[in-house]
């Protein structure tokens, strides 16, 4: 791009008489400008302005093509009254529900598991972390073969089981609970690596004098190693609700919000309202809402995690 | 006894290190009854559910229909065949699609190491006006979710008509907060005397940078361009509101049209599935410990 023209800026260094250094000073604010330029415009023009249209925006009414009509609070208003999007929401939160507490203990279990050294312990990890990098597209091209009613393996074990057959993504009651194990299967090995790195931090020898005392090995994990990684647990649930508030890859990969609606997410039916029904209005408005939303969660939960920490002894 | 441990283990997982179990060697010749560690028990299953896709992804990639559709089907191809891989080719843009992600994926990862390098470098060293203001600009920017930002910025795209085309791709990709940050809290763990020997020559600033700095700086570069090359090439969103011309498409929309299309194609669908995924599954089995290094990385957001 033309930016990186500006970049070749400070080739003038002087040396360090009294006029010189001042010149040099200069020559740092002009460099120091010229360095950071191209990254501020990028990420502030892609990032602070279009949010600060979208606030604009989410107080019209606006087709994209017609001009823009000034509603107030209309587009909130109607958000009041609309069933889909209390679906949408409910879908969202049985998706949190489900996928947190399965995320955050099995990644904290499979990480206490996998801290020790045992023979073949690099295969267990490689194959633990490897999902990290499919990408939903991907993944969910996997959860339509795997849980195929017909060819797929689930199915296949089930029948090997004597268990009765199960639809997975064409059953309304059970594709949520498909996307939740995929979305698991990508993201537990994200969990595990955050844990097993706080796994290292935690005091051996307040474990080793516990022992002694003869606590056991349960009492040691719950007492000493979960309140220890608390730091961690606080992370680890604050990324991954903003996750799940966020889902709507792997619904547009797999199911489209099917079926009928059982999938339809907070983001996948912004989306559906901005992009196919042409309401960047109330999009934007339902956008909003979400920020607000996800920005307060993770200030209580911050707060909750300060909190805790503090009643601690150090 | 951290410290020994440590280093045994460090040879395969630097990211992560092991500490040895909290327990001594007492307890542990207690339960030995097996020949082997009781973890294998847990461990092994878990290890099988979670390779087990991309195994049977691979399979099912280089097996003839009439193995797939029998029941109970196969898991192991009868014969191995190229039919997916040559139906792939023959019936899907999938070449138009793996060089359009390369080139995003290739300009992303080249645009981030260089720009962010330079602005974490900026912030973390040279003084100058509105160097506060920006930086948290860029880390406010870090809290704001796509689907604030996505409808404006569609807007502003196709006002610059630059909706459908490469561009439209490339530019989100050109610089990220998290590189900028990353790279400015390694330059701040540098030490200062490193560079004074250079200032005193009269070297510039992006001399010093790039002889003296960014040599040190490998690591988290390499972080950056694990982050971004995962990033970009899984991309799905912003690809699926920007692009509709089916001659730009990525290879992760490109499948998930595809996949609406060929439902039942089973080894078509696992070829292109292979195609998608290989690139970044080889980089992780060669280059396990900048991915881990990565993954872990991301804390710094929080």
């Amino acid at each position: 791009m033309a930016r990186s023209a500006t970049v070749a800026v400070p080739e003038d260094a002087s040396t360090a008489t009294g006029a010189g250094r001042r010149t040099q000073r200069r020559s740092e604010q002009l460099a120091g400008m010229a360095f950071v330029a191209p990254a501020v415009i990028v990420i502030v023009g892609l990032g602070i302005f279009p949010a600060a249209w979208a606030t604009l925006l989410a107080l019209q009414k606006w087709n994209g093509f017609s001009e823009p009509r000034f509603v107030g609070a209309d587009n909130f208003e109607r958000m009041s009254r609309d069933t889909d999007l209390v679906a949408a929401a409910w879908h969202t939160l049985l998706y949190t529900g489900l996928f947190m507490p399965v995320s955050v203990v099995g990644g904290l279990l499979l990480a206490a598991a996998l801290n020790r050294r045992i023979r073949f312990m690099g295969l267990y990890r490689t194959a633990i972390f490897v999902p990290y990098v499919a990408s939903a597209a991907v993944t969910g091209l996997l959860a339509n073969f795997v849980f195929n009613p017909e060819v797929g393996v689930v199915n296949n074990v089930f029948r090997v089981l004597g268990l009765p057959q199960q639809g997975w993504l064409e059953d309304p009651s059970q594709a949520m609970v498909v996307l939740v194990i995929m979305s698991l299967w990508g993201q537990l090995g994200f969990v595990t690596v955050i844990y097993l790195a706080a796994l290292q931090d935690v005091d051996t020898a307040c474990l080793e004098a516990a022992e002694v005392d003869g606590a056991s090995a349960s009492q040691r994990f719950r007492h000493i190693t979960v309140p220890q990684v608390a730091p961690a647990t606080a992370f680890v649930v604050i990324w991954q609700t903003i996750q799940c508030i966020q889902l709507f890859d792997l619904v547009y990969t797999t199911t489209r919000g099917g079926p009928i609606g059982a999938t339809t997410t907070l983001v996948y039916y912004l989306w559906e309202q901005a992009f196919r029904q042409l309401s960047f209005g109330y999009g934007s408005a339902i956008a909003w809402v979400l920020f607000v939303v996800t920005m307060v969660m993770t200030l209580v939960l911050v707060a909750i995690q300060r909190r805790r920490g503090g009643e601690q002894p150090a | 006894m951290i410290a020994t441990t440590t280093e045994n283990d460090s040879a395969e997982h630097p990211a992560v290190p092991t500490a040895e179990a909290d327990r001594p060697a007492q307890s542990e010749a207690r339960r030995r009854r097996l020949p082997f560690s009781p973890w294998h028990l847990l461990l092994a299953p878990i290890a099988v559910l979670f390779a087990f896709p991309f195994v049977q992804m691979i399979m099912v990639s280089f097996m003839p229909s009439r193995d797939i559709n029998r029941l109970p089907p196969r898991f192991i191809p009868t014969t191995v065949t190229l039919d997916g891989y040559r139906g792939l080719l023959e019936r899907s843009d999938v070449l138009i699609w793996l060089t359009n992600t390369v080139i995003v994926s290739t300009v992303a990862v080249g645009s981030n190491v260089v720009l962010c390098s330079l602005a974490g470098y900026g912030f973390a060293r040279l003084r100058f006006r509105g160097r506060n203001v920006s930086f948290l600009a860029i880390l406010g920017t870090i809290m704001i979710p796509i689907q604030l930002l996505m409808i404006p910025t569609y807007v502003m795209f196709a006002r610059l008509h630059l909706l459908n085309s490469l561009a439209a791709l490339i530019v989100p990709w050109l610089a990220t907060a998290f590189g900028v940050f990353l790279m400015r809290q390694f330059f701040l763990s540098v030490p200062r005397e490193l560079e004074e020997a250079g200032l005193l020559d009269g070297a510039s600033r992006l001399r010093i940078l790039w002889h003296i700095v960014l040599p040190l700086a490998r690591p988290s570069l390499m972080t950056l361009a694990v982050f971004t090359l995962v990033g970009s090439w899984n991309d799905l969103i912003w690809p699926v509101i920007a692009i509709s011309d089916s001659n730009l498409f990525t290879l992760q929309i490109g499948l998930a049209n595809f996949q609406g299309v060929r439902r039942t194609e089973w080894s078509l669908l696992m070829a292109g599935n292979v195609v998608a995924v290989l690139p970044l599954l080889v980089g992780f089995l060669v280059a396990q410990k900048h991915f881990l290094a990565t993954m872990s990385s991301t804390g710094l957001k929080g």
